[in-house]
């Protein structure tokens, strides 16, 4: 699970600062998928650069499990984003001299030569993600060789090879068709429910928000609606409802089990 | 070092260009230094196989102290032998002039020493009398003698009697004369026939001494200085590889800081994905480290195949001071010169891989 409570985030602009995110407090829970939405520049990223403690906010707290990710130093941060955080980017940002298979072994390596057991583990279940995402017979392919949605399906993989209790994800459809769109959110949402991640996603429209399972609405920073995605499909299995939050500025939905 | 080998493997072409540059510098780097060490040997050797513990020079009326200017008189040799703490003091002629056999002449340089003196590679040539010589090798060997033949320097013949020893004076093989026989050949020469240096062993008061006689005293190495030959060529030789190793460094430092800026969005989405800085910066390291230890070893190779090749004549000298002593500069140098690229790897922000666009 991860936590905002009462985060405030001012960037420098010339003589003054701006707020970008202003007082929210917001849960994103086990296995379920919250969108993060709003006009461009109303805060979204910067909400989810808080979250990946690429960031630290100018008050409140970022928790992670138990962990207060504001009082961590740049180097403690890393750590917990190797053990505990799964990002994926608006565009895919593989490396491109690795190879699909390795763009997930990468996330072993990370910390260098000193977790020979992590690796092990990260290592043994390639396979199993790479067969998650359908992409086991492109495992010997580099980035420039798979498609837009493959490539964006190795980044979730990627993200999600350690096994993080969180997964951020930044407008992952930005760069696909509609039809390829609406796969990349189906995936990350089954491996979302599947593997009990807190999946935080930051989308700047709602053409696949059936994908979601709680949506907030941020602008000018704010959080100004905060509701359980209806998801109406016959045979999800899932009841449709409509929870609007009495209290818009924390965002704590209802589940949509 | 994962990211790092599959990068090697992803852009070996680029890769195998430093490489294949390193190894040309190296290239060059190892056959100036081969050179150099070649050269000097063929100016200096004899000079470090003198006997003494130092070598007396007499200071010349102006100018700096060289063995070509350089005579000592007998009231000069008198107050070294005199003087406390010295156990012996050899007379060193030295001069030169051509030696002749049949009527091949070769430039030669001529010492005059006793025989029975201190044992070293010259000394041991020296003859027992004066109508006879010892010959070092590169002598002979121009000279196409062997013991018992004769040859003929400066209007006398004399008996080869010892040949030996690569002993080399101002790039002219070393002949060794009995004094008396040197003192007239220097003569004949249109010398003073009188000792060019004093070879002194013992533990005097070497300033006092030296500040009395209106000489200096120094070691065998730092004598070298009073070459003239050797100074101006050491000194151009050594700023050329001086200038080859600082553009080792460039050329190393400027690929590693294109390439690395070229990666700065890799790298700030692999610090995003949680990587250290000091992975990161490990993998450079250890990337610029292929790169040098294999374009530094191909060169190296390079040079060994191509002295083996070398025609004999040529003043080359291969030994670890001239492939090893400047291979390792290079690879610190190249190191040093990556090691600035790392500026980007630390500052890169992991925040611009968010929302990137690449």
């Amino acid at each position: 699970m991860i936590t905002l409570d009462d985060v405030s985030l001012t960037y420098p602009d010339g003589a003054h600062r701006v707020t970008a995110v202003d007082h929210v407090s917001m849960t994103g829970r086990a296995g379920v998928v919250t969108g993060i939405t709003g006009p461009s520049g109303s805060g979204k990223s910067s909400i989810l650069a808080l979250a990946a403690t690429l960031i630290r906010p100018d008050s409140g707290h970022v928790w992670i499990g138990d962990v207060d990710t504001a009082q961590l130093d740049r180097r403690d941060a890393a750590d917990l984003r190797r053990e505990r955080i799964g990002i994926v980017f608006q565009q895919s940002n593989l490396l491109p001299s690795l190879t699909a298979r390795e763009q997930l072994q990468v996330m072993a390596e990370l910390g260098g030569t000193h977790h020979r057991e992590r690796r092990h583990l990260v290592r043994g279940r390639v396979d199993d993600l790479l067969e998650a995402i359908g992409l086991q017979d492109q495992a010997r392919k580099r980035p420039a060789q798979l498609s837009g949605g493959q490539r964006q399906r190795i980044a979730i993989a990627r993200a999600l090879v350690h096994e993080p209790d969180v997964l951020l994800v930044d407008e992952p459809t930005s760069a696909l068709d509609q039809e390829r769109g609406a796969e990349i959110m189906d995936l990350i949402a089954r491996l979302t429910h599947e593997r009990g991640t807190a999946t935080l996603l930051v989308t700047h429209d709602l053409i696949h928000r059936e994908a979601l399972d709680e949506l907030v609405t941020v602008v000018d920073g704010r959080i100004v609606d905060a509701e359980a995605v209806v998801h109406d499909v016959v045979g999800t299995g899932r009841a449709p409802h409509d929870h609007r939050s009495d209290r818009p500025d924390h965002a704590e939905v209802g589940g949509t089990s | 070092m994962f990211v790092a080998w599959r990068d090697l493997r992803f852009a070996r072409g680029r890769f195998a260009l430093i490489a294949s540059v390193v190894a040309l510098i190296t290239l060059l780097v190892g056959f100036l230094a081969g050179l150099t060490g070649g050269l000097a040997s063929q100016n200096i050797s004899v000079v470090l196989a003198l006997p003494g513990d130092k070598i007396v020079l007499q200071h010349p009326v102006q100018g700096p102290v060289s063995f070509s200017d350089s005579t000592i008189d007998a009231a000069t040799v008198t107050t070294w032998r005199a003087a406390a703490g010295v156990t012996s003091v050899v007379r060193l002629g030295i001069t030169q002039g051509r030696a002749v056999s049949d009527g091949q002449p070769v430039a030669v340089a001529l010492f005059g020493v006793r025989h029975g003196a201190e044992q070293t590679s010259l000394t041991r040539l020296a003859p027992a009398h004066d109508d006879e010589v010892g010959l070092s090798t590169g002598a002979a060997d121009q000279l196409g003698v062997h013991d018992g033949d004769q040859v003929s320097i400066a209007g006398r013949t004399y008996t080869v009697t010892a040949v030996g020893g690569d002993l080399w004076y101002s790039h002219t093989p070393a002949v060794a004369m009995s004094p008396s026989a040197w003192s007239i050949a220097d003569k004949a020469l249109g010398g003073t026939g009188q000792a060019t240096a004093l070879a002194v062993d013992g533990s005097p008061d070497w300033d006092a001494v030296a500040a009395a006689t209106h000489t200096t005293a120094s070691t065998h190495l730092r004598s070298l200085t009073a070459l003239d030959t050797f100074k101006s060529e050491i000194g151009s030789l050594g700023l050329m590889i001086a200038m080859l190793f600082g553009v080792s460094a460039l050329v190393v430092g400027a690929f590693f800081t294109v390439w690395t800026m070229q990666r700065s969005g890799d790298i700030a989405v692999l610090k995003a994905l949680g990587a250290t800085t000091r992975s990161l910066v490990r993998d450079a390291l250890g990337q610029a480290s292929i790169v040098l230890i294999a374009g530094i070893g191909t060169g190296l190779l390079i040079v060994v195949g191509l002295s083996a090749l070398a025609p004999s004549s040529l003043p080359f000298l291969l030994s670890p001071l001239t492939t090893l002593a400047p291979a390792a500069v290079m690879a610190l140098l190249g190191l040093a010169g990556a090691a600035f690229a790392l500026r980007s790897v630390t500052h890169a922000d992991p925040l611009t891989a968010l929302g990137s666009n690449r």
